[in-house]
C-alpha cells in the first residue's frame, strides 16, 4: 500500500518494509536519471543549431561593423584579402547560382525520369538491384567526384568545345548534378510508392498505359514528395563544396556563363580555410559573413519544402 | 464500313500510345544507365590511373615533394584516429537521441522543436559545420585544429543519419515486445536497455556504418577547421611502455585526413601527383564502397531475417 514513493513520510515504514522502499526509490530515482540523460543527449542537436546560429552571427555581425551591408550587396568586386578590399558577395552568389542551375537542370529531368522508371515501370529485380546501387553512388566522397569532374569530364568536353578552360562552372555542375540524382530519385520513387494502387488501378481500368497513369494519375498525386526532393536537390547543389574547389577554380568572377571559372561561396571559404589567416582578422570573418549567406539560402530552401509538402499535401 | 474504318484508327491509337510507353520505359532505363555508366565511368578512371601507384610503399610513406616517394602513411592513420572520435561521440548521442525521442519523449513543443532541429540539420551543408566548428571548438573552446576538433565536428555532422537510423529501426519493433516486459514489472529502462535496444542494433549498426562512411570521405569540414595539408609525421602514439599505458595525447596532435591527402594532389599541377590523387582516390572510394556496401547487405539480411 505505501508503494507510491510520496506516501512514505505519512506511514512510517520498518524492516523488510524499508529496505523494499529504500530500493523502490533508488529504482525510480535511477530511472528519472536515465530519463534526464537521454533528455540531455536529445538537447544537442538544439544546441548544435544554437552553435551554428551564434557562430555565424557573432562573427558576421563584426563583419558588419567593418563593412556596410549595402555594399555587401550590392559590390560588384569580392576581392577581401587584397589592399583595396570589396566585399560583393553578389560575385561568389553568380558562381553558386549558375553551377547549381547547371547541376539541376541534370539532376532533376534525370532523377525524375529514374524514379518514374522504378516506381512504374521496373521489373521488381531491375529495382531490387538499382536502389542499392543508386545508394552507392549517392555515397562516393564529393573530392572524388570533384577529381572526376576536373580530370575526367573536362577533358571529355574540351573535345567538344576546344576553348573550354580548365577550371569551368560546367563540368563541376554536370558531374554535381550526377552526384544529386541518387537523392532526387529516391526520395522521389518514395513518394510515388506511397500512392495507393487503387488510384493507379482505376487509370488501368479506364485503359491508359502505364506512361498514360504516370505522368496524369501517378506524378500529379505524389506531386508533394517530388518538389520536396527537388528542392533537397537544389539545397545539396548549393551546399556541394569540394566538386566547385577541384574543378571550377577558385577566381570570384561575376558570371553567368557555365563555361567560365568561377569561385563559389563554399569554394571561397576552403580557399581562405586553407590559407593561414589571423584569427579576427575581417578575410577571417569574411568566410563566417559568406556562411550565414549560405546558411540563409539553404534554410529558405528547406522553409520552401515544408511549405510545399503542406500545400500540395495530398491525403488518401 | 465506317466501323472497319473507326476500328483500325482506335487500333492505331492505342498502337501509339504503347508506342510512347515504350519509348518512355527506355528513357528511364537510359536515365538509369547514365548513373551506372558514371560509377563505372569513375571507378575505372581511379583505378586505372592510381593503381599503378599502390604499393606498399605508397601506405607506408609520408607526403613528399617528390611524387614517387610519397605516400599516404599520415592521411590514413588521421583518417581512422579522427574516426574512432567520431564514432566514439556519434554513437551514444544519436541511439540516446533516437530512444528518447521514441520510448520517451512526451508530445510536446520541446519534442517537436528536437524532431524539427534533427530534419533541419540534416539539411545544412557541411561547410558550415566547418565553421561552427573553427569559431566554437577551435576558438571558442580551445580545442585546436586538432583530431579532437575534427572527430568532434564529423560526429555532430553525421548524428541525423544515426538518429534516423535508430529511430527507424526501434519503431519497427512490435509493440508487444514492450508490454511484455512492462508486464513483468519492468521499468521503462530496463526494457529499452534488454529489449529494445538489442532488438534495434542491427538497425542502427547500418545507420552508423553509413554515417562512417559519409564522414571518412568529407573534405570540406575538416579543411574549414583547418587540418594541414602536409604532415610529415605521426600523432603520438596509444600506447606508452611506462604507466598508465594508454595516453590520449594523440586526440590533441594535428592531422591529415584521406580526402584532404587527394585535394592537395588534385590541385598541383604535375602529372606524378595527379596519379598519386587517384591512387588514394582509389582506396578512399573502395573503402566508402566497403563500408556502403555492408550497410546495404545488412539490411536485406534483416529484412529478410526478422519475423516479429
Amino acid at each position: 500500500m505505501a508503494a507510491v514513493p510520496g506516501d512514505i513520510s505519512v506511514t512510517p515504514p520498518s524492516g523488510a518494509m524499508a529496505a523494499r522502499l529504500a530500493h523502490r526509490r533508488s529504482r525510480i530515482l535511477r530511472e528519472k536519471a536515465i530519463e534526464l540523460l537521454l533528455f540531455l543527449a536529445a538537447m544537442v542537436s538544439v544546441f548544435t543549431t544554437i552553435g551554428i546560429v551564434y557562430v555565424l552571427v557573432k562573427e558576421s555581425v563584426v563583419f558588419f561593423q567593418h563593412v556596410p551591408l549595402l555594399d555587401f550587396l550590392t559590390d560588384t568586386q569580392w576581392t577581401p584579402l587584397f589592399d583595396d578590399a570589396h566585399f560583393g558577395i553578389v560575385v561568389l552568389l553568380s558562381g553558386t547560382l549558375t553551377s547549381s542551375l547547371v547541376a539541376l537542370a541534370i539532376a532533376i529531368p534525370l532523377g525524375t525520369l529514374i524514379a518514374i522508371y522504378l516506381s512504374e515501370f521496373a521489373p521488381f529485380s531491375v529495382r531490387e538491384v538499382a536502389k542499392p546501387f543508386l545508394e552507392l553512388l549517392g555515397g562516393v566522397p564529393t573530392i572524388i567526384y570533384g577529381y572526376f569532374a576536373l580530370l575526367f569530364v573536362t577533358p571529355i568536353l574540351q573535345w567538344f568545345y576546344p576553348e573550354l578552360p580548365g577550371f569551368n562552372l560546367l563540368s563541376a555542375g554536370i558531374v554535381m548534378g550526377i552526384m544529386i540524382v541518387p537523392y532526387v530519385a529516391s526520395i522521389s520513387e518514395d513518394a510515388m510508392r506511397a500512392v495507393p494502387m487503387s488510384l493507379r488501378e482505376g487509370s488501368y481500368a479506364m485503359g491508359a498505359t502505364r506512361f498514360q497513369t504516370a505522368v496524369n494519375v501517378v506524378v500529379p498525386a505524389a506531386f508533394s514528395g517530388i518538389a520536396s526532393a527537388y528542392i533537397l536537390g537544389i539545397s545539396r547543389a548549393v551546399g556541394e563544396t569540394m566538386i566547385l574547389a577541384v574543378a571550377a577554380g577558385m577566381q570570384p568572377n561575376l558570371t553567368f556563363n557555365p563555361l567560365e571559372p568561377a569561385a563559389t561561396i563554399t569554394a571561397f571559404i576552403v580557399q581562405v580555410a586553407l590559407g593561414d589567416l589571423p584569427h579576427g582578422s575581417v578575410g577571417y570573418q569574411t568566410i563566417f559573413a559568406a556562411g550565414l549567406t549560405l546558411m540563409l539560402f539553404t534554410l529558405a530552401c528547406n522553409v520552401a519544402g515544408h511549405v510545399l509538402r503542406k500545400t500540395f499535401r495530398e491525403a488518401y | 464500313m465506317a466501323y472497319v474504318k473507326d476500328l483500325s484508327a482506335i487500333r492505331a491509337l492505342i498502337a501509339s500510345h504503347k508506342r510512347w510507353d515504350l519509348v518512355f520505359a527506355l528513357c528511364g532505363f537510359a536515365a538509369l544507365m547514365v548513373g551506372v555508366l558514371t560509377f563505372v565511368a569513375l571507378f575505372a578512371d581511379m583505378a586505372i590511373q592510381g593503381l599503378p601507384r599502390l604499393n606498399w610503399e605508397f601506405l607506408t610513406n609520408f607526403p613528399s615533394r617528390r611524387p614517387a616517394q610519397a605516400g599516404i602513411l599520415s592521411a590514413w592513420v588521421g583518417s581512422c584516429l579522427v574516426m574512432l572520435v567520431t564514432a566514439f561521440f556519434a554513437v551514444p548521442l544519436g541511439v540516446a537521441t533516437g530512444i528518447y525521442l521514441e520510448e520517451y519523449a512526451p508530445k510536446n513543443w520541446v519534442t517537436d522543436l528536437i524532431e524539427i532541429n534533427i530534419t533541419n540539420l540534416a539539411g545544412v551543408p557541411s561547410i558550415v559545420y566547418g565553421l561552427l566548428a573553427l569559431g566554437l571548438f577551435v576558438y571558442q573552446f580551445g580545442l585546436g585544429q586538432s583530431i579532437l576538433s575534427a572527430g568532434l565536428t564529423l560526429a555532430l555532422l553525421i548524428l541525423p543519419v544515426v538518429i534516423v537510423a535508430t529511430r527507424e529501426s526501434i519503431r519497427a519493433i512490435p509493440q508487444g515486445i514492450r508490454e511484455g516486459a512492462y508486464a513483468l514489472g519492468g521499468t521503462q529502462w530496463q526494457v529499452c536497455r534488454d529489449h529494445i535496444i538489442p532488438y534495434s542494433s542491427a538497425g542502427i549498426l547500418t545507420g552508423v556504418i553509413i554515417g562512417m562512411a559519409r564522414a571518412i570521405g568529407e573534405t570540406a569540414p575538416v579543411i574549414t577547421i583547418g587540418a594541414l595539408t602536409f604532415i610529415a609525421f605521426l600523432p603520438p602514439a596509444p600506447m606508452k611502455t611506462e604507466a598508465p599505458f594508454l595516453s590520449f595525447d594523440w586526440v590533441m596532435s594535428p592531422f591529415t585526413v584521406m580526402p584532404i591527402q587527394m585535394f592537395n594532389w588534385t590541385s598541383r599541377p604535375e602529372a606524378a601527383f595527379l596519379q598519386n590523387a587517384a591512387a588514394a582516390g582509389f582506396i578512399l572510394v573502395l573503402m566508402t564502397l566497403a563500408m556502403n556496401g555492408l550497410a546495404i547487405y545488412l539490411r536485406y539480411r534483416i529484412r529478410k531475417n526478422i519475423k516479429w
